[in-house]
């Protein structure tokens, strides 16, 4: 079995002994048990993959590669391949689902088919950020996102069916578009006259025709950017994220919203670059709307989940406005951010899970003055909050440095004026994280019912730890992380010059 | 010499910070505060040994050399990277031992200051964060290290006000003092990028250089009439601005006192306010020379604007830490102007020597004013004037270092602030008369309310006490006289030897007839002072009543809150924010929910066809079967 | 080859019975003479398979063996379909089409 492969295997070996747990005790545990093998097959890759880097040629993308046939008439395989970048991405998954579970550590209802559902949801983020086939690829992303409807319509609070329903719809609405592209893209795979394959690597080799190009980029771009929460297709986000229970808010904004931009990075960018071109201004412009809009629609809101789905939409909008600044540098910081977003905004939707568990409301008007009572609590609140809005020494500072510094290499004025609108940003996040710090940690205690409330659990603040390490560890060592990501970003920037 | 050693000076406290913030349950208190003082007395140590080397043995051929050692953080691009290192130069030497002096005594201070609070590991936790910070900002290597700095400076700075952070009012002036900033701050980083994108470089060195981009290039690129260079600093300054708390950025800085006294000495006073000027300073070779030092007159101006702004609100304040705060405003606005009229070389850059030695004398006695403010806060549990009076007899010590203090800032012959003033206001006469004559109001002015606390709070009528206030402890009182001999030998440094713009020494001579105009300024404020409010008489409130309007508006700090509250409330919030919010839940949102519907309604109307009646869809098929047979019939014809 | 009647008044007479039988079906609104209806478009087929059959291949018998074939097979379905209908009968105590409509949407 080769290293990348286990990592479908472990978690489908997982559910298959989670299926004869008996109760919440041993689901947990064997849950655990099995991600934190994927953890440290996660930490084992990274080493792994730099190693394997020396070893290789400096043209080649993508590292211990296989390929398996398993539906030869449409030339579909199953083929995996990792580069720096699906290997951070597999790294972040691995983090955040071990925090998922250890805060998911109480849960009492159904607690052996959440944890399945959990997981089943988890291989499928495993096996997209590992498959080189457009076919494979695809099939991992349906079985990430339907179990979401059954999380969030299950284990939810609300208005639990009508958030499912309407985010599994959205994102379906997303896949068909996709299917759309990708289909486009496979039937134009073979201009050089040979046969017609989903393979990434080989259809980057053989050029799609310009027409082709730009009319499925935007098919392609649109059906990843839409769970990527593109302006306007992130209304799902919200709602979505105010029903779901904690763990799967954090899995869903940690992870699965960043298949978003890792597709169209190494898909829409990489098989259609002189699409990607043609379309850039235009989603530039959704983009920057989506990142400023974000941040001023989570100033209003009164549920915490919901500033942190804003929150989300604007940082990720920040991600795809990276993505299609086309250079190094922004990309760099695309890449960092996702990772940053992903680790800060589980430990939002933990820490936001943990005092609503608590104190059973979710309005900032009802909370207030928290860190009294839940010092841990507070603290990591407070830092998560700092870390954020982009101060230095978190992950945040250095993604957004180098999303700012690479879309300023274009010195056109419409980047500029685009840029500086998107750099603003930092003082309106500034502006609602301190709101929401302010009301609910610091002041008074608003409600006297809220002082005896318990203390944060082990399982909690192991949790909350293991996510706030490489929080730190990217903000104040960035260049080990940076300098590997810029090496796997070459060969694709060079497809587009 | 080999520097290196240098990095220690801020690595000491972030150790504290470290060790303090991590373990502060285990910890008692009795022992952080040791940790926190004795740590920052170390880098206290070592300062005074850097400076005494650099001072004694930098200099190659006269000039002070540059000694910087770094290593790259984030690589950007081949060009543009983030180092993290430490630059020694005059400024640095010199700002080292400014942020080490006070910050040790302020540690020691708050020793005796924050005994018995709850969160007292917590509090010398923050500290040492801020320490560590402030530090690194001082040794700086680049735009972008400066940046990182300027920003951890600005949190640790909202930890502070906010310590306290059960009280609503601190909350709320801890976030606006962060967001102030970072507002001001949003303009530093476009600076920044605008900049390094032109120049290919963060470093100062670089950006110093003559020979190099920015200076010598600066004309290749321009937009809206100025050179781009002109924007990039002047948002630079924005950062500044927004920093040292200028207008119209100068709104945080009164709300900031809401922190722990000892906090407001330390960051609100001496050292975290400077940093506009220091970042100006770093890059003063690139504001003088770029467009004939076109951004540099913006911080003369605005420095002189902000200077006797503050001066004259700070007359009518009540609470004596917000008089103080008023007072760093204007004093910070002396700096910036005296950075603004500074040429370069010799003794034309007598400004910026004037400027650096006031900050460093300032950040003496403003330190020792609020240390002594604090002892009075103390003692009697108010912050507000007319709780207090004749208190000279109930603590001696604080009194004589608060007079102390006092008679520097106003410049009285002797003391510490006489040199550096007088220097300033030579640099000014000699190149722009406007903001002379200002400077001497705002010298006059600063006497006047210096003296109006300093009688109301120790002469004035005998309030009669619930409980006699004490002299504060010993741990409060040592660094408050360590401060108070500062405030007057601070002076006699030949400042002009050691600091200036061109790193070449100079002989500065004090020019004595602008001496005496000062000083007799200063002292003809102190006199209507005492006229004014040695004892209790009414005098004050008639003139009060004679200004009316203007009283009243310059009691109201000239609306600039109010201004700031509508634009944040009415416009951001209502015009902005809410709108988008309304937007995204009724158009955006609406539309998504709307094709829902639709569909959902088309089902409705269509679903009929299922009637279920056997009948019906017999006929659809038959009907089906017709038309295609005619269909096929009619293809095939 | 009948004397007196050419094919055409013979297919005249299957298709009338066969247009009755759709109309019928179409039309009824009890579901016994729905299964009549039925009963006259088989018998319109028997009609013609008979008739084509012998103007055709006068030799063979399948045309005739076909109807008969029809024959037994209507026989078979009209017990089916009366015993479903009885069935819903008391079901739903009544034999009207607009009764049977549950299986809608």
């Amino acid at each position: 079995m080769d290293i990348l492969t286990l990592f479908v295997v472990v978690p489908i070996i997982t559910v298959l002994v989670l299926i004869f747990a008996k109760d919440l005790k041993q689901a947990r545990v064997i849950s655990l048990a099995g991600m934190l093998v994927q953890l440290g097959m996660a930490i084992n890759l990274i080493v792994a993959y730099l190693h394997e880097r020396q070893l290789v040629s400096k043209d080649t993308i993508m590292v211990f590669t296989r390929d398996i046939p398993w539906f030869e008439s449409f030339n579909i395989h199953y083929t995996i391949g990792v580069d720096a970048i699906s290997v951070v991405m597999i790294a972040l998954t691995a983090f955040i689902v071990v925090a998922g579970i250890f805060i998911s550590w109480k849960i009492d209802d159904l607690p052996k088919e959440f944890f399945i559902t959990l997981i089943v949801l988890a291989t499928g983020v495993f096996g997209f950020f590992i498959s080189l086939d457009l076919f494979t690829l695809f099939v991992f992303y349906e079985i990430a996102v339907i179990p979401m409807f059954l999380l969030i319509g299950i284990w939810g609070s609300g208005p639990k069916e009508f958030s499912a329903m309407k985010l599994t719809l959205m994102l379906m609405g997303a896949s068909a578009v996709l299917s759309i592209g990708i289909f486009g893209i496979y039937f134009n795979s073979n201009a050089g006259g040979g046969v017609l394959t989903f393979n990434i690597l080989e259809i980057a080799k053989a050029n799609i025709p310009v027409a082709a190009q730009n009319l499925f980029f935007p098919f392609v771009f649109v059906g990843f950017a839409v769970i990527g929460a593109l302006f306007p297709f992130h209304t799902w986000s919200p709602s979505g994220h105010a029903s779901a229970p904690t763990a799967v808010s954090m899995l869903h904004a940690g992870v699965l919203m960043k298949l978003g931009g890792y597709g169209v990075f190494r898909i829409a960018m990489y098989l259609l670059p002189q699409g990607a071109l043609h379309w850039t201004d235009f989603f530039l412009v959704l983009a920057t709307i989506g990142v400023i809009y974000g941040a001023f629609g989570a100033i209003m809101q009164k549920d915490l989940k919901y500033i942190n789905a804003y929150a989300s939409v604007s940082h990720l909008s920040l991600v795809l406005f990276a993505l299609l600044m086309l250079n190094k540098t922004a990309w760099n910081g695309a890449i960092i951010q996702s990772l940053s977003h992903g680790l800060l905004t589980a430990l939002f939707f933990a820490l936001i899970g943990m005092v609503y568990g608590r104190t059973h409301t979710r309005d900032i008007a009802k909370l207030g003055g928290i860190m009294k009572i839940l010092p841990f609590i507070g603290a990591v609140y407070v830092i998560t909050g700092l870390a954020y809005l982009g101060l230095p020494g978190f992950s945040g500072f250095v993604a957004e440095m180098n999303v700012f510094v690479g879309a300023f290499e274009h010195p056109d004025l419409f980047h500029r004026v685009i840029t500086v609108i998107v750099v603003s940003s930092i003082v309106v996040t500034a502006v609602y994280i301190l709101r929401m710090v302010g009301k609910i940690m610091m002041g008074p205690l608003v409600n006297e019912e809220h002082a005896n409330l318990p203390k944060a659990a082990w399982y909690e603040k192991v949790g909350l730890v293991l996510l706030m390490i490489p929080v730190v560890v990217i903000g104040t060592i960035p260049f080990g992380l940076s300098e590997m990501i810029k090496d796997s970003i070459t060969p694709f920037l060079e497809r587009l010059l | 010499m080999d520097y290196s050693y240098v990095i220690a000076i801020p690595l000491i406290p972030l150790a504290i910070f470290l060790l303090l913030g991590l373990f502060s349950k285990k910890i008692p208190p009795s022992i952080s505060g040791w940790i926190g003082s004795l740590g920052l007395g170390a880098s206290f140590v070592l300062s005074l040994y850097t400076a005494y080397h650099y001072f004694l043995e930098g200099k190659v051929n006269g000039i002070y050399q540059t000694f910087v050692y770094k290593q790259t953080w984030l690589a950007f691009s081949d060009k543009l990277h983030i180092d993290m290192g430490v630059l020694i130069d005059p400024i640095a030497v010199m700002m080292l031992v400014v942020v080490t002096t006070i910050s040790f005594m302020v540690h020691l201070y708050s020793r005796g200051y924050m005994k018995g609070d709850d969160g007292y590991t917590r509090f010398f936790a923050y500290l040492a964060l801020f320490s560590f910070s402030m530090l690194g900002l001082v040794l700086a290597t680049n735009l972008f290290q400066i940046y990182i700095f300027w920003e951890l400076v600005g949190a640790s700075s909202f930890l502070l006000i906010g310590y306290y952070y059960t009280k609503p009012s601190a909350v709320a002036a801890a976030k606006k003092a962060f967001i102030v900033t970072r507002f001001a701050d949003f303009g530093f980083l476009i600076g920044i990028l605008l900049v390094s994108y032109y120049s290919g470089t963060f470093d100062f060195a670089e950006l110093n250089n003559p020979e190099g981009i920015m200076i010598s290039n600066w004309a290749s690129t321009s937009f809206m009439g100025l050179s781009v260079f002109t924007w990039g600093l002047i948002l630079i300054f924005t950062g500044g601005a927004g920093k040292s708390a200028m207008l119209p950025f100068h709104i945080w800085l009164p709300d900031a006192m809401e922190g722990p006294t000892p906090v407001s000495a330390l960051i609100h006073a001496a050292t975290m306010v400077v940093a506009g000027v220091y970042l100006v300073a770093r890059l003063f070779p690139a504001f003088y020379f770029v467009q004939e030092g076109y951004a540099l007159n913006i911080v003369a101006y605005v420095g002189a604007i902000s200077s006797l702004f503050a001066a004259i609100i700070a007359i009518t304040q009540n609470d004596i830490k917000r008089v103080l705060a008023f007072s760093t405003m204007s004093q910070i606005g002396y700096m910036m102007w005296a950075l603004g009229v500074s040429k370069y070389n010799g003794h034309e850059g007598l400004g910026f020597m004037a400027s650096m030695f006031h900050l460093f004398t300032h950040a003496m006695f403003k330190a020792l004013l609020f240390l002594a403010a604090g002892s009075v806060i103390h003692a009697i549990h108010s912050n507000y004037l007319k709780d207090m009076g004749g208190l000279r007899k109930y603590m001696p010590i604080t009194h004589i270092t608060f007079l102390i203090a006092a008679l520097s800032i106003s410049g009285v012959p002797g003391f510490a602030g006489f040199f550096s003033k007088d220097e300033i206001l030579a640099a000014a006469y000699e190149h722009n008369m406007l903001i002379y004559i200002s400077g001497v109001v705002v010298a006059g002015l600063t006497a006047l309310y210096m003296f109006r606390l300093y009688f109301g709070i120790f002469w004035g009528k005998d309030t009669s006490y619930e409980h006699p206030p004490h002299e504060s402890p010993w741990s409060m009182k040592v660094p408050m006289l360590f401060l108070a001999v500062m405030s007057i030998i601070g002076g006699y440094i030949h400042f002009s030897e050691f600091v200036t713009a061109d790193h070449q020494p100079f002989a500065a001579h004090l020019n004595y007839t602008l001496a005496a105009i000062a000083s007799g300024v200063g002292i003809l404020g102190i006199l209507i002072a005492y006229i004014l409010y040695k004892k209790e008489t009414t005098i004050p409130d008639k003139i009060a009543g004679t200004f009316g309007a203007l009283y009243t508006w310059t009691a109201h700090k000239f609306y600039f809150d109010e201004i700031y509250l509508f634009v944040t409330k009415k416009i951001i919030f209502g015009l902005i924010a809410a709108p988008a919010a309304w937007f995204d839940k009724h158009i955006v949102d609406g539309t998504m929910i709307g094709i829902g519907n639709v569909t959902v309604a088309i089902s409705n109307k269509i679903k009929g066809l299922q009637s279920g009646k056997f009948q019906d869809y017999a006929m659809a098929f038959i009907s089906g079967s017709v038309i295609l047979a005619i269909v096929v019939f009619y293809l095939w014809m | 080859m009948i004397e007196g009647i050419s094919i055409y008044e013979i297919l005249s007479l299957s298709s009338i019975l066969f247009f009755i039988g759709i109309y019928g079906f179409f039309t009824r609104e009890n579901l016994i003479m729905v299964l009549m209806s039925i009963e006259l478009i088989l018998n319109a087929a028997a009609v013609n398979f008979v008739v084509i059959n012998t103007y055709l291949y006068p030799d063979f018998l399948q045309g005739a063996i076909f109807s008969i074939f029809i024959i037994a097979l209507a026989a078979a379905e009209t017990a089916l379909a009366i015993a479903i209908i009885i069935n819903l009968y008391k079901l739903v105590t009544s034999v009207e089409v607009k009764d049977t409509e549950v299986m809608k949407y």
